[in-house]
């Protein structure tokens, strides 16, 4: 089978995505850098190309909301936001994922204010990381864009239905050309199939009730439940993406392991500076510095025995952040903290902070925190856990 | 085509708001989702923000509501609804549903006047079909009486208190049904408990109407107006025949009167029945009697002027 290879940005790659996948109502609310994504879909609708009803709300505390009501209604949808868009769905997200809702939302990564920043950063998703979503990141493109099928279907999933974001980065994914591969409409469709309600709110022949108040006596065991489903994601995640290689040659795991098995360091990273970093482990491995690289797909639930598996063997594991926990340690280094703390043998760990707002993320940015690895690993002296790098003053 | 309102047929319909729920005796807005729901002939697909009503008719294995109800939050009632509206207009659209059905809110003034007002103006402005009832009663009952958006002037809330400096509220209510009739919506209305023809007959003309409809419900709440458990009808009546509570509609942006009554009563015997506004009839406060029945007369004016009754009161 001949690839045909476009070159698209990641929001074209999205929109094009939902097109496929054409859901029953979309409810959405502009906000750069997802404005151009619900533009083009906006192109499709009132083209005719999909059936989809848009509900163009007047917040994202709204579209949200319309998104809850559409989907306990008992049909497929999708929405996508940014940023300080995800931060007004808060509370709607827990919501949406407590009433079992199988909601799609793409996420083009942005900061949050204050001072106001329109670029890349990971601190809206890690946000919404405790709300009971389903998170998948995603490196370049065609990952977006596969993530996006595939998370219609672990989210409507008969064992898990929750929502699911797919997260990918504001501009220098959302807006940036790149080449990937679209799979045909039909193929798209088979994959996803036939949306099946589960005691849908408009059947008025067996009304349901949702939403109770439940206090004291129940809310904890209501919880634990929720915990547990999220437990069962993993199995239907990597059920989902076998399924996805045999339609498509990719092959999705958990994470993405680049040249761990025999390195001695290791550089872990979300999203898009994972290209950067690959580039640079394989300029270093020419040099005979044993690095490799772990990028973590499905982010919540978080596969913790697995990446300690990928880790454990090393000597230093840096862990780029593109948010920060002001007054601790970042997002992701604590879940990388908290897979290793079991083993016995176990890399000593630093968190760098990179990128936040947009700030380029470098190669130069990769050797040195490569060789500051390097240098702690010879030394065996201790470094800074937590710190910033690419500041402008050290530049 | 719709039922009869007569008592005798309406007591054999089945009420669709079950017993059993906690709402307190003699609280307005079970009377008032009662007549609601008894108006509507077709299925009804029913919303309620965080509130009294939401809290007291489905509590964990429980529910009241023999229709299908939905919760998500409290500011977003409306958007909620018009979320399960457009569903049905897309799954309609594709052959996968084919029953009539009403969609409708059931919202307290806090959810509507205040937190909730934003998606409900979209909601309105967007044109979705479903009938947004507010039922009114003037705070925010089930937080403990605090001050809405719809507290009438000088009523003392537990966060506008009658004390020896603030009199209580010092603000005007919003003039909610204008405000929804300003966004042009073609049905927006004003009804009480007291009058429950008008109210049902108001019910029954909006759902008949497609397109955003909006009715707001005097909704007496005996804890929260300091006034006798029994008194929830006594009080709408007075409600509307001093005025305080006009019956109204604006259909496609024309007023009309509903009811006018036969005597017009001055305020007091409305405020006396309610301990909410006992200390305006102190000493130094009459002058909020006075200010308050201004208020009145002049909205009450500005009405007749705009629209007289073609079915006065039978």
């Amino acid at each position: 089978m001949k690839k045909k290879m476009t070159a698209v940005t990641g929001n074209e790659a999205l929109a094009e995505a939902l097109r496929q996948i054409n859901p029953d109502v979309c409810a959405a609310y502009p906000i750069t850098p997802q404005t151009d994504m619900m533009q083009r879909f906006s192109d499709f609708v009132a083209d005719g190309l999909v059936e989809t009803e848009l509900m163009l709300v007047e917040s994202e505390h709204s579209a949200m909301s319309g998104c809850i009501g559409a989907s306990v209604g008992g049909g497929r949808v999708a929405t996508a936001t940014s940023g300080p868009g995800l931060a007004l769905m808060w509370e709607m997200l827990y919501v949406a994922s407590g009433m079992r809702c199988p909601i799609v939302m793409a996420v083009m990564n942005r900061a949050l204010s204050a001072p106001l920043n329109i670029h890349c950063d990971h601190s809206d998703a890690m946000g919404a990381r405790d709300s009971g979503w389903i998170q998948l990141w995603s490196e370049n493109a065609q990952e977006a864009y596969d993530n996006l099928i595939m998370a219609f279907r672990i989210a409507e999933h008969p064992d898990i239905r929750l929502p699911v974001m797919v997260c990918m980065d504001g501009f220098i994914i959302s807006h940036s050309v790149g080449v990937m591969e679209f799979l045909s409409d039909d193929v798209v469709q088979r994959f996803v199939g036939e949306f099946i309600p589960h005691e849908p709110l408009l059947d008025v022949g067996h009304p349901v009730s949702y939403g109770p108040l439940v206090v004291i006596d129940q809310y904890h065991e209501y919880k634990k439940a929720q915990s547990d489903i999220m437990d069962s994601v993993f199995d239907v995640a990597a059920a989902v993406a076998q399924e996805f290689e045999s339609i498509s040659g990719r092959r999705y795991g958990l994470f993405e392991s680049y040249r761990l098995e025999d390195a001695e360091f290791g550089i872990v990273v979300l999203n898009s500076a994972a290209g950067t970093c690959k580039d640079m482990i394989d300029e270093a491995r020419e040099n005979g510095v044993k690095v490799g690289l772990l990028k973590p797909r499905l982010f919540r639930p978080f596969p913790y025995a697995a990446v300690a598996d990928a880790l454990s063997h090393l000597k230093a594991v840096c862990v780029l952040d593109r948010s920060d926990s002001f007054g601790a340690f970042a997002p992701l280094y604590v879940e990388i903290a908290a897979s290793l703390y079991p083993r016995a043998t176990r890399p000593v760990l630093l968190n760098r902070i990179y990128g936040l707002g947009g700030r380029d993320f470098m190669p130069e940015h990769v050797e040195a925190v490569i060789n500051e690895m390097k240098d702690m690993a010879g030394l065996k002296a201790p470094a800074l856990q937590k710190k910033y790098i690419s500041l402008r003053q050290y530049l | 085509m719709n039922t009869s309102l007569k008592l005798k047929d309406l007591i054999h319909k089945e009420m669709r708001l079950a017993p059993g729920h906690r709402m307190c005796q003699g609280c307005g807005a079970a009377i008032v989702v009662k007549m609601v729901l008894l108006a509507i002939d077709k299925p009804v697909v029913a919303c309620s923000p965080t509130g009294c009503l939401e809290v007291t008719t489905c509590i964990s294995d429980y529910t009241s509501w023999k229709i299908p109800w939905i919760h998500s939050a409290f500011e977003n009632a409306a958007v909620t609804l018009a979320g399960v509206e457009t569903m049905y207009k897309a799954l309609k659209k594709r052959g996968k549903i084919s029953q009539d059905m009403v969609f409708v809110v059931f919202a307290g003034d806090g959810g509507t006047h205040d937190i909730g007002f934003q998606s409900l103006s979209g909601v309105m402005e967007r044109g979705h079909d479903l009938l947004y009832i507010c039922y009114d009663n003037g705070a925010y009952m089930n937080t403990g009486t605090q001050r809405s958006g719809a507290t009438p002037f000088g009523a003392s809330t537990t966060t506008s208190p009658a004390g020896s400096v603030i009199p209580g509220k010092l603000q005007l209510r919003k003039d909610i049904v204008k405000i929804m009739a300003a966004h042009n919506i073609p049905y927006a209305a004003q009804a009480s408990p007291s009058h429950h023809l008008d109210l049902m007959r108001k019910v029954q003309k909006a759902v008949s109407i497609p397109g955003p409809k909006f009715i707001s419900i005097l909704s007496p709440c005996h804890r929260g107006w300091r006034s006798h458990v029994d008194d929830a009808i006594t009080i709408s009546k007075l409600a509307v025949n001093t005025c305080f509570w006009p019956l109204y509609e604006i259909e496609n942006g024309k007023t009309r009167l509903t009811y006018i009554p036969k005597e017009k009563l001055p305020l007091e015997p409305f405020l006396k029945m309610q301990g909410r506004f006992a200390h305006i009839f102190q000493g130094e406060n009459t002058w909020m009697i006075e200010q308050s029945q201004r208020h009145v007369d002049d909205e009450w004016n500005a009405l007749l002027s705009l629209g007289a009754p073609t079915d006065p009161e039978k």
